[in-house]
């Protein structure tokens, strides 16, 4: 390749896209940050100026998702659209389980990161997408170890446990994070004759597992999901060991009693729920600091009124599908 | 250990290590740090910073890359914005990744809130598009000795204006600046903390250990 001619500075050469290195990057970059689940542009503005990282496209929040019932698909196009020409962080959207046909499609609108979520209604009770075939990297939930090297060998670029979304109920948050960091600390005291058995019983590739013994982490970013609903639990969350929060039905949920009909309820509403973003960007922020987290716990409204996952029949339950 | 081909002043007295902070409110602070403690470069200990007392105790900071706009938010919700100008105006030694060469920079298409405003160049945010358009290409740095440097673009920004003190130190082959320093700041397009090659950190620390040794003949 020539230079374009300019002296003292030169050129470029080779270059690559949609390689490893870029698809886990930009879950890199998210990292101590918020991605935040918005349903309308109006919500996409308040996760931006709240200081989200980035925003999750959806049709609806998953505790309405939960209410609704039916089959819950990828968002509407238009809709994502709107989002994107809204906001200037990431946009990511979600795709269900082995659905790959709608990941084509959110690939081809130019989300930045597809989220293959058990949220939505599984297409595949079996297989998951092969991610390694797109150029737009995937996130993938997880409750244990196993769960996130099978989804980082499908081509998941980024993982994140799953909780249980739109519950408000941060117990099987917690659950999976520390199942996640419990096998990691096992695998580290092993000797390498023992691993070909955790790696037969994970029905995870060998190499994916020596890596994680090296790493003392995953080999990609981890983000907590499913049940945050303050920015208490997201500090908890980061403590445990997640590298950011995804919040979902926790901030627009929120506040939702304020809401009376009239202009100035909504109003209400949306000033509540900015004030709960904000809240949970600065936890996450310095969430190993508990003198600014008690001063940014002053800033909140009530948090959503939740629903406790122990109150729940197991058919209710979002976290087992796509193992 | 290789000379210095750039910011090659007299390395500071032994015994006077300089502390390297990297702002880490949002974005890849971690990943900065480790590539600081993988540089080479003896003398120097990598921090994180998030409050004021942390930004008074550091010889050099380093903007990690992340979200723009979350990070502006960040610096002003903790009251950080103006006491980091202040130090950065006053001649603390700084480098900015994407994010953080996007917040050096005086002028800033396209974020809205107001950057550091430090460096004099003019930088647009995801000019390459979104994050399907994503890259990785070698890059010839001026003044870098060896290989090319392998350079990861994450929805990167461009270098689209370098005032008259500004050195340009690296185009992409359609000519577009991705890397520029200014005295003792440096802004880069790229990702140099999400590779194995630190030359780019070895090249910093050197600036910050330079810029302490000379405050130091200063002060005496």
């Amino acid at each position: 390749m020539t230079s374009n001619g300019s002296t003292n500075v030169t050129s470029s050469h080779s270059s690559d896209t949609a390689t490893w290195t870029v698809k886990a990057g930009l879950a890199q970059m998210l990292k101590g940050g918020v991605i935040m689940d918005v349903v309308t542009p109006e919500h996409a503005e308040i996760a931006q100026e709240a200081g989200a990282c980035a925003v999750m496209a959806l049709e609806r929040v998953p505790s309405d998702i939960r209410a609704a019932g039916g089959v819950a698909r990828m968002s509407h196009v238009k809709m994502i659209k709107e989002i994107q020409a809204t906001v200037s962080i990431p946009v990511m959207a979600k795709a269900r389980i082995g659905h790959f046909v709608e990941a084509q499609i959110l690939e081809a609108i130019g989300v930045d990161y597809v989220d293959e979520s058990e949220v939505l209604t599984p297409a595949d009770d079996v297989h998951h997408i092969d991610k390694h075939n797109f150029k737009v990297p995937f996130v993938c939930g997880c409750r244990n170890l196993g769960e996130a090297l099978r989804r980082i060998s499908e081509g998941a670029a980024m993982i994140r446990t799953k909780g249980e979304a739109g519950t408000g109920d941060i117990v099987e948050a917690v659950r999976h994070m520390r199942s996640l960091w419990s096998d990691i600390r096992r695998i580290q005291g092993m000797r390498d004759d023992e691993l070909y058995v955790v790696a037969k019983d994970m029905q995870v590739p060998i190499d994916l597992v020596r890596q994680v013994r090296t790493l003392g982490k995953l080999p990609v970013t981890n983000f907590s999901a499913g049940g945050v609903a303050s920015p208490a639990d997201a500090a908890l969350m980061m403590q445990l060991g997640a590298e950011g929060v995804f919040v979902g039905s926790g901030i627009f949920k929120s506040g939702a009693e304020l809401d009376d009909g009239t202009a100035s309820g909504h109003k209400k509403m949306l000033d509540s729920q900015r004030a709960m973003a904000t809240a949970i960007v600065k936890a996450v922020t310095h969430f190993n600091d508990p003198q600014i987290l008690a001063e940014v716990s002053m800033e909140i409204p009530d948090s959503m009124r939740g629903q406790s996952v122990s109150s729940m029949a197991p058919s209710e339950l979002l976290a087992g599908r796509g193992n | 250990m290789t000379p210095a081909t750039l910011g090659s002043r007299a390395p500071a007295s032994p015994g006077e290590r300089a502390l390297i902070g990297v702002l880490a409110l949002q974005g890849d602070f971690a990943e900065h740090i480790a590539s600081l403690n993988a540089c080479g470069i003896e003398g120097i200990d990598a921090v994180e910073v998030r409050t004021l007392e942390q930004l008074a105790a550091v010889d050099g900071l380093i903007i990690p890359g992340g979200e723009s706009t979350t990070i502006a938010r960040l610096l002003i919700a903790f009251e950080l914005m103006e006491p980091l100008r202040d130090r950065i105006r006053a001649g603390l030694p700084a480098w900015g990744t994407c994010a953080g060469a996007i917040m050096l920079a005086v002028e800033v298409t396209n974020l809205d809130r107001p950057p550091i405003a430090a460096m004099d160049i003019t930088v647009e945010r995801n000019a390459f598009g979104r994050q399907i358009d994503s890259f990785e290409a070698d890059l010839d740095i001026a003044g870098m000795e060896g290989p090319p440097l392998r350079a990861v673009f994450i929805r990167a920004p461009v270098i689209t204006r370098a005032g008259a003190g500004v050195e340009v130190l690296c185009r992409l082959d359609d000519g577009r600046i991705v890397a520029t320093r200014q005295g003792r700041l440096l802004a880069t397009s790229f990702h140099p903390e999400l590779t194995a090659d630190h030359r780019m950190h070895a090249l910093f620390a050197r600036m910050v250990l330079a810029a302490k040794a000379s405050s130091a003949v200063e002060t005496t």
